[in-house]
């Protein structure tokens, strides 16, 4: 047997010539609106408002030359020792401990059930998306009513109303925008977790069935793994919008009161940015707002499950 | 490898495009030009009218020189709305409905032009406004705004509700600090209304002017929260205002919830602090006006209060700023001037403003108070911080005499609001 010996060169494939535009040209052009815009709405953004929180920044008129120094860090040091901000973070905190909690279980449990019910569906599932789609300031005028000291609910809690009521105590301000946010919000993951219960095979049901697995067992046992994407969605979300809450504040509580007791960082942001003409430390909660919930949003995404699991 | 540089270079692309488009706007023209211009006044139905016949007074006269008119843009104020014209190089010539508040922040931005650099700017404004036009210059003296018009805020009474209560609707005891108290004591416990007073207990930064300062300047004589760089308020006076309008919300006398509505035209309180403007809204009310009270009591002719002004400015992208400062001079003239108490039933900042108008308050003797008052207000302070200054105060207002409880140590409550205000007023 004789071998042949070949060279190398003449094994080798001719390599393909690389295009400047890559395999698919023609893809740039679909995606590009897309990427201008998230370069404008969001990367151009959040990159100039880390600009402006390390630099004494303010908006001028144009034409108007101001000068604006590099600060380094003076205005997260600022932002850090001031205990408003610090306050309005442990407030968002306090409101997400109650908010994303009751609408994962919430929005689960009646996704559940509207999936189930035959008559009138599309009622229910247009009644519990109708406060999402209706303006807050109309909803906010409802709650008002509600929950003022001499409004329906304390004429029902009747001596057990709280004193001071629910949106001038300090203790029950936050829990009551947490409540009303998620009552507001709760359309919107009912159908996030009716797409994904559409999902979940029936199969499971009837062998968790054949199984003994009754119904509140076949909830937690099929149900629950089976809808943990959405699960992860929803509880990122929520989260995400929740760090970034500011009109339920501004008009349910007026302003953060009483005494700060429901401020949130987004309306110091809008308070600092807007009315004191000072967005460079507006810019500075922004970004420690940023990392947060990016921190937070990671944990989540490590604890409540994900690709792959 | 090469597609990331790609996708990266036309993200740099991006944002140099975007950062290109940040510079546009009018940059405004010479000091000297003269053109077309226009002009924001408010939406309300009173300076509606103000300013529509103002519009055509002046371009029947001024052919080459035309206003146009519009109502400010409708935002969450019109001062957000203004600071955001400023940035963006869309701002008018003039804007009738400048709150003093605002305006430091504005002049900090570029956005005002100084009004004392026209040929007897600051002439003609000290003319006007007499004493109280020093209120509105830097401590360098320039005028970033004309002192326009004022609300003197005052207390109304509601005079069935007082009679319901058994008070006299003619004389009703509210000039000193006790006697207010014991009035509205007697309105709560009557019945006749739920609230003697329902001034709203809100934390903007702007409620600190309708309930602290309209106190504070009469208990001072007209000491304005700044003298200089230092705050005035950590006082006596400061306390014993503080202690007043505590005990009002301790008592259950003052609402401390947010009312959506007028609750002094609803009838769920007997009692408001508030400037003329409010007189229209309260068409339906049989009203009686009296002085905010002291804590000893004063007569009504040496009383101070708020001013709760409205001013005019001039704005940098103005292309033609000369045209503007004969507008501003025309609509404050004797006879725009009249024309605005007329329309609007607001106060002119003008001095000697009663012999001035004199047929006027004779047939409108509602007002006569408000045109006396007119000539003893307080203003906010000019610094570029003022707005952070007052949500300081504000929100040290809030911890302690609306929301505090009982035991609120009020005295400290003011020094660490003065604290802040000072450090505030230190910086540009």
């Amino acid at each position: 047997m004789t071998a042949t010996a070949t060279t190398p060169a003449a094994v080798t494939p001719r390599r393909p010539r690389r295009k400047p535009l890559g395999a698919n040209p023609l893809g740039i052009l679909f995606s590009a609106p897309y990427l201008v815009f998230v370069i404008a709405i969001f990367a151009f953004p959040l990159a100039f408002s880390v600009y402006m929180a390390f630099h004494d920044y303010f908006f001028t008129a144009p034409g108007f030359e101001a000068d604006r120094p590099f600060v380094g860090f003076d205005n997260f040091r600022n932002v850090l020792t001031d205990p408003l901000v610090w306050r309005s973070f442990g407030n968002v905190g306090i409101f997400l401990l109650i908010n994303v909690p009751l609408t994962v279980v919430l929005s689960l449990v009646l996704a559940t059930a509207l999936n189930r019910i035959v008559h009138a569906r599309a009622f229910y599932r247009v009644a519990f998306y109708v406060p999402y789609v209706t303006a807050s300031v109309a909803v906010v005028a409802v709650w008002l009513f509600l929950f003022n000291g001499d409004g329906l609910v304390n004429t029902l809690l009747g001596p057990l109303a709280p004193d001071p009521s629910w949106l001038v105590n300090s203790g029950l301000a936050m829990p009551t925008i947490a409540l009303f946010v998620t009552w507001k919000g709760l359309g919107f993951y009912i159908l996030l977790y009716l797409a994904a219960l559409q999902a979940v095979p029936k199969e499971l049901y009837e062998s968790a069935q054949m199984d003994g697995a009754g119904k509140v067992r076949s909830f937690f046992s099929v149900t629950v793994p089976s809808v943990r994407p959405a699960t992860l969605l929803v509880v990122l979300l929520s989260t995400i919008t929740g760090a970034n809450l500011f009109t339920e504040p501004y008009l349910l509580t007026s302003g953060g009161g009483p005494d700060g007791a429901s401020v949130s960082p987004a309306l110091l942001i809008y308070q600092r940015g807007i009315q004191q003409g000072t967005p460079d430390t507006a810019a500075a909660i922004g970004v420690l707002l940023v990392i947060l919930v990016l921190v937070v949003a990671w944990l989540q995404r490590r604890f409540v499950g994900g690709e792959g699991r | 490898m090469r597609r990331r540089t790609a996708a990266v270079g036309i993200a740099v692309l991006g944002l140099g495009a975007l950062t290109a488009c940040g510079g546009g706007g009018s940059t405004g023209g010479p000091i000297d030009s003269r053109g077309p211009i226009d002009i924001w006044y408010s939406n309300n139905e009173q300076e509606l009218a103000w300013g529509q016949q103002l519009v055509e007074a002046w371009n029947a006269e001024h052919p080459d020189e035309q206003i146009t008119a519009q109502e400010i843009p409708a935002g969450r104020s019109s001062e957000e709305v203004l600071g955001a014209a400023i940035a963006a190089g869309t701002a008018p010539c003039l804007v009738f409905n400048t709150a003093p508040a605002a305006v430091g922040q504005f002049a900090k931005q570029g956005g005002l032009l100084d009004l004392a650099q026209f040929e007897g700017g600051a002439a003609y404004i000290e003319e006007r406004s007499g004493d109280l036009a020093a209120q509105y210059a830097t401590a360098d003296g320039q005028y970033f705004q004309l002192p326009w018009k004022s609300n003197p805020v005052q207390i109304f009474y509601n005079r069935e509700l007082f009679a319901e209560a058994g008070i006299d609707p003619d004389d009703p005891p509210l000039a000193t600090y006790d006697e207010f108290l014991e009035t509205a004591r007697t309105i709560v416990d009557s019945g006749a209304a739920p609230y003697a007073i329902w001034p709203a207990p809100t934390s903007e930064f702007f409620q600190i002017q309708f309930d602290f300062l309209p106190l504070y300047a009469a208990e001072t004589g007209g000491t304005p929260l700044l003298d200089g760089e230092d705050s005035t308020f950590a006082s006596e006076e400061g306390l014993a205002v503080a202690e007043f309008w505590h005990t009002l919300y301790e008592d259950g006398l003052a609402g401390n919830e947010k009312y959506t509505g007028d609750a002094f035209a609803d009838g769920q309180a007997a009692m408001s602090i508030v400037g003329p403007w409010a007189i229209a809204v309260y068409e339906d009310v049989d009203w009686g006006v009296a002085p905010v009270p002291t804590s000893h009591g004063m007569s009504a002719d040496e009383i101070w209060t708020f001013s709760d002004a409205k001013n005019v400015g001039l704005y940098r992208a103005c292309d033609h700023p000369a045209t503007a400062w004969e507008v501003l001079k025309f609509a404050t003239s004797v006879e725009q001037d009249g024309k605005l108490l007329e329309l609007t039933g607001q106060m002119p900042l003008r001095r000697d403003l009663a012999e001035t108008y004199a047929d006027y308050f004779a047939a409108n003797p509602d007002y006569v108070a408000f045109g006396e008052q007119a000539a003893r207000v307080v203003e906010v302070p000019t610094s570029p911080n003022t707005v952070a200054m007052l949500q300081a105060l504000r929100d040290a207002w809030s911890g302690s005499v609306i929301f505090g409880g009982p035991d609120a140590d009020l005295r400290q409550a003011l020094e660490d609001a003065a604290a802040k205000f000072d450090d505030l007023a230190r910086q540009p």
